[in-house]
């Protein structure tokens, strides 16, 4: 579980996030979304210790991140597992090696369990033969299934995913927002994604925490998220024709 | 105010480049791929550039000696000090600014817009030690680079000679020995090894933190370029006053 208390961040005079307190359970994929520039990716950025921020405080099951010394934030950080946006493969190494690249470094593993253990996340995120391509030969699709299996591929404890399904076609994000749901409830990872996509809400939002000018404007899941009145959600919600329609039938079947 | 800023973030990071150290058996192999990027793939320009500029010293000296009480020899002696002293470390160096250094800058400043640092940074690597060291170890080694290009340099002055007739050979060979002096070579490559410390450094720093995206890599790579040529023409005077005045 990691719990989020009072986070503000700034950059300058920019106030990006004013005092964000929520908590992320085990097993579950927790959600945040809101308006593209809404600070969701500076949010993430916060909670893996990439920003400094002014105030508030993050704790990783009990242990309060800025209260670890260098040590044993490495510790913490080997149970990470991060998707970047633009999935941030490294490009210089191929799919295996990317994907072998955290027990490189984590690990003691000999090449051959490490080849082992690279083949097995592999087929988990369905890319059972790309493991010679480079990272730039591989579609988007591939790229973030790469990087789900890069994140995965040391077990860790908690995973974040920014916007793990942007620019990918609506099969695909499905696809991938599945697997991520999957792997969060098999190996009961604490799971944070990023997203400013309905369809993820409807797909895997067993936690949503809805970001509006540097608040959390609400927090529910995706079985209440359609029943609140809340004015800021609802005009998320159904900014797209597609919920529009949805809501006007839904209404006018229960009148 | 923002220079002084910038010095100062310069030098914060190359204390921040040694700290942490990432695993030897993941840096041997970083070194060995910086050396045949940075070095082994640098070696045929160096190689092109010394053997003709070594030649066109060679006639240029030639040119300009009209008087018979210089010795002829004297041509074979000039090309040896400006190769030594002067074309093959610093001039070579401000083309490798050029080479290495906007190579460096781009291929660190895409790992920052495409998030790669931060995925270093995030499975808890010192993404400096990881991306900075390794180069500035592998080019410990362009002095050995520089050294080729002494050679080729006078080998084209002589290759000048003998084929373009501005000299005899035995006069180009005995003034290429003349009042030869040790520190010279020692001052040559004293710079040498700044300068390779400054090529590998400064244009890290501009890609590393650099803000924005491919178009502000161009550009880093630009500024990198202006800098790295700034910080070894000004060394280069504070050295050469130093050990030679
Ligand atoms: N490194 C940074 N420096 C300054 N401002 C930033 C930085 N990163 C993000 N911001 C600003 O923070 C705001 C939120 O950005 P971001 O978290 O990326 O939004 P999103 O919700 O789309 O992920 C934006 O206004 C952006 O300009
Ligand atoms: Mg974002």
């Amino acid at each position: 579980m990691i719990e989020v208390k009072g986070l503000h961040k700034s950059f300058g005079d920019a106030h990006i996030l004013k005092g964000i307190s929520t908590s992320f359970s085990k097993g579950k994929t927790n959600l945040i979304i809101g308006q593209s520039g809404s600070g969701k990716t500076v949010f993430i950025k916060c909670l893996l210790g990439l920003f400094d921020y002014e105030e508030g405080s993050i704790s990783y099951d009990g242990k309060i991140f800025s209260q670890l010394t260098e040590d044993e934030k490495r510790n913490l950080r080997a149970e990470i597992g991060m998707v970047f946006q633009g999935s941030a493969l490294f490009d210089s190494m191929t799919i295996a090696e990317n994907v072998m690249f955290p027990l490189q470094m984590f690990t003691k593993m000999s090449k051959v369990e490490m080849e082992e253990r690279a083949d097995f996340v592999l087929k988990r995120v369905n890319l059972p033969d790309a493991h010679k391509k480079m990272p730039s030969e591989a579609s988007g699709g591939m790229q973030k299934r790469v990087a789900i299996a890069r994140a995965i591929v040391n077990n860790p404890k908690y995973l974040f995913c920014d916007e793990p399904n942007s620019g990918l076609d609506p099969n695909t994000a499905i696809v991938i927002d599945n697997l991520i749901q999957e792997i969060t409830d098999e190996y009961q990872i604490t799971t944070v994604i990023n997203s400013h996509d309905m369809n993820s809400v409807m797909e895997i939002g067993e936690k949503i925490v809805f970001l509006k000018d540097g608040l959390k404007a609400w927090e529910g899941s995706k079985e209440t998220i359609f029943k609140t009145d809340n004015k800021i959600v609802t005009d998320f919600v159904y900014s797209s024709n597609l919920f529009k329609k949805v809501r006007r039938m839904y209404i006018e079947e229960n009148s | 105010m923002s220079y002084i800023h910038n010095i100062g973030a310069y030098f914060l990071m190359i204390a921040e480049m040694f700290r942490k150290p990432t695993k030897w058996s993941v840096m041997k192999t970083l070194i060995l791929k910086d050396i045949d990027d940075l070095i082994i793939g640098s070696l045929g320009i160096i190689a092109f550039i010394s053997f003709f500029v070594g030649g066109v010293i060679t006639i240029q000296t030639a040119l300009n000696i009209d008087n018979p009480l210089i010795p002829k020899y004297l041509v074979g002696f000039a090309t040896r000090q400006s190769v030594i002293l002067e074309f093959a470390p610093t001039f070579t160096s401000i083309i490798m600014a050029g080479k290495v250094g906007s190579f460096i800058t781009s291929s660190i400043g895409t790992m920052r817009v495409t998030e790669q640092i931060d995925a270093l940074e995030v499975m808890g690597i010192n993404s400096l030690n990881y991306l900075v060291f390794p180069k500035t170890i592998a080019l410990l080694l362009y002095p050995f680079a520089i050294a080729i290009g002494m050679f080729l340099g006078i080998l084209g002055g002589m290759a000048a000679c003998v084929f373009g007739g501005y000299s005899t050979l035995a006069d180009y060979i005995i003034g290429i020995q003349t009042d030869f002096d040790t520190f010279h070579i020692f001052y040559a490559f004293i710079k040498t090894f700044v300068f390779a410390f400054i090529l590998a450094t400064i244009p890290s720093f501009h890609g590393y933190y650099m803000k924005g995206g491919a178009l502000e890599v161009g550009k880093a790579s630009t500024t990198a370029f202006v800098w790295t040529s700034v910080a070894i023409i000004l060394l280069n005077y504070i050295l050469t006053d130093m050990m030679l005045g």
